[in-house]
C-alpha cells in the first residue's frame, strides 16, 4: 500500500460511512446476540470506522505506522473490554473483520481501481485483527493472574474454634504454592495464638491425590515439631478410598470424618467436657 | 567467655539458647545442666530455641542428647518456641527431632511438663487419658 491508496481509502470510507457502519453494526450484533448495548456497541464500531479513518487521512500505510497509532489505541481499548465481559476471541475478532465484508456490499461501482484498493484495506484489517486477537488473548491472561492472586489470599484464613484450637478450611485444589502459604500461615498462627491443638479441614478440596497428601503431612509434621497437635478432618468417602488405593500412609495423625469431631478430640484432649445444661422444660 | 545461662524456675530448669551454638559451648552447656540437675533436684528441663534461625543436625542432635542425659537424671526435657521457618525447613529437609517433647512456648512447655510429672507421679486428680498427651511426642 502506498500513500496515494491510503488517501484513496479514506475518501473510499468517508464515502460510504452510514452505509457501512449500518451492515457492520448488524453483523456484531448478530454475534454478540444482545449482550451488549446496541447505542455501546455502536459507538466503539463508530470510534474504530473513524480512527481508521483517520489514520489513512494521515497516510497510514501499515498497522504499524505511527499515524495509525490511535486507531491501535482504540482497537486496546476494545479488546481489553471484550476480554472483562467475558466475551469469545471469535466474538471480539468479528467486530473488526465484519468491517470487510460490510465494506464490500456497500461498494457500488467495483472496478479493478477500487478492488485493488479494497484488496489492498482487507489486508490491512487482517493485520489490526490479529493485532486486537493477541490484546485480547493478553487481557485474558492478566485477569487470570490476577484472579489467581486473589484466590491465593482469600482462600487460606486461620480461624479461632475455641481458646487453643485453631482451624484452616481448605477450600480447592491444593497446588505446592498454596500448601505453602497456608502451612506458613497456619505456622504463624499456632504461634501467635499459642494454641497447641490445630485441625485441618479438607472439606473444601476435591481431590486428595499424592502430592495433596504429601503437602498435608508436611504441614502436620511441621506442627507437630513446634509442639502442637493436628488433626485432619473432613475426609469424604470417596477421599477415604482414593487415600486407600493410593497406598498413601497417614501414620499416627489423628483423621476425623467432619470439623465437629474433631473439635470435639480437641477439646477432649486438654480436658474439656461439654455437658448439656439441664433445663426446665427437660426430659 | 561466653556461657548459656540456665535459670531455675520453681523444680524446673530453662535454658535459652541466644547464640549460635559451637562444639565447645554445647560441651559446656551440656555439663552445667547436668550439674544444676543434680545440684537442685529439679525435675524438669525448658530448652527454649525461640532466638534460633536455624536448627541444624548438630543442634538437633545436641537437643537429643541433652534430652536423653536430663531423663538418666529423671527429668524430662521440653524444647519450646521453635519458629515457623525453622519447622518448614526441617520438615522440607526430612530431618525430624527424635524423642524431642515439643511446645509453642514455655507456658505450654510449663504446663506439659506438669502433666508429665504428675502422671509419672501417679498423682490424685490425673487421668489415664493425660497419657495420651505424653505418647503425641515427635517419634
Amino acid at each position: 500500500m502506498d500513500d496515494k491508496t491510503a488517501k484513496r481509502l479514506a475518501v473510499m470510507l468517508a464515502e460510504h460511512r452510514p452505509a457501512v457502519l449500518e451492515a457492520w453494526g448488524a453483523t456484531a450484533r448478530e454475534t454478540l446476540r444482545g449482550r451488549l448495548g446496541r447505542t455501546e456497541l455502536a459507538r466503539q464500531l463508530e470510534d474504530t470506522y473513524s480512527a481508521l479513518q483517520s489514520a489513512f487521512e494521515g497516510g497510514a500505510t501499515t498497522a504499524e505506522d505511527p499515524a495509525a497509532a490511535e486507531l491501535r489505541d482504540v482497537l486496546v481499548d476494545l479488546s481489553r473490554s471484550r476480554a472483562r465481559q467475558g466475551f469469545s476471541a471469535t466474538e471480539t475478532a468479528i467486530s473488526v473483520f465484519g468491517l470487510k465484508e460490510a465494506l464490500f456490499s456497500a461498494l457500488t461501482d467495483k472496478d479493478a481501481q477500487t478492488l485493488s484498493d479494497y484488496t489492498a484495506l482487507s489486508l490491512m484489517v487482517d493485520k489490526l485483527g490479529l493485532f486486537t486477537f493477541e490484546t485480547y488473548v493478553n487481557a485474558r491472561d492478566a485477569v487470570i493472574s490476577e484472579q489467581s492472586a486473589q484466590l491465593m489470599e482469600l482462600s487460606t484464613p486461620v480461624v479461632k474454634l475455641w481458646e487453643g484450637v485453631v482451624a484452616v478450611p481448605l477450600i480447592g485444589t491444593l497446588d505446592s504454592a498454596r500448601s505453602q502459604v497456608v502451612m506458613e500461615r497456619l505456622l504463624q498462627a499456632l504461634v501467635e495464638t499459642s494454641s497447641p491443638f490445630a485441625i485441618l479441614d479438607i472439606t473444601g478440596v476435591p481431590a486428595v491425590d499424592t502430592q495433596v497428601a504429601q503437602h498435608l503431612l508436611k504441614t502436620v509434621v511441621a506442627a507437630q515439631l513446634m509442639g502442637a497437635r493436628c488433626i485432619v478432618s473432613g475426609i469424604r468417602p470417596q477421599i477415604a478410598q482414593t487415600i486407600v488405593s493410593l497406598g498413601i500412609e497417614f501414620g499416627d495423625i489423628v483423621t476425623k470424618a467432619n470439623l465437629s469431631d474433631a473439635l470435639q478430640y480437641a477439646l477432649r484432649e486438654s480436658g474439656i467436657d461439654i455437658a448439656r445444661r439441664s433445663t426446665s422444660s427437660g426430659n | 567467655m561466653d556461657r548459656v545461662p540456665v535459670l531455675k524456675i520453681g523444680d524446673l530448669l530453662l535454658v535459652s539458647i541466644q547464640v549460635d551454638l559451637e562444639d565447645r559451648l554445647t560441651t559446656q552447656l551440656q555439663e552445667d545442666l547436668a550439674e544444676r540437675i543434680v545440684s537442685t533436684g529439679a525435675h524438669g528441663v525448658i530448652i527454649d530455641i525461640t532466638a534460633l534461625d536455624i536448627v541444624d543436625s548438630f543442634v538437633g542432635r545436641m537437643l537429643a542428647t541433652i534430652a536423653s542425659m536430663s531423663r538418666v537424671l529423671d527429668a524430662e526435657t521440653v524444647v519450646v518456641g521453635m519458629r515457623p521457618a525453622v519447622a518448614i525447613t526441617l520438615v522440607e529437609l526430612g530431618l525430624g527431632l527424635r524423642g524431642i517433647r515439643t511446645a509453642l512456648n514455655v507456658d505450654l512447655g510449663m504446663a506439659m511438663l506438669r502433666d508429665l510429672r504428675q502422671l509419672h507421679m501417679g498423682l490424685p486428680g490425673t487421668t489415664p487419658e493425660d497419657g495420651a498427651r505424653d505418647l503425641a511426642g515427635i517419634s
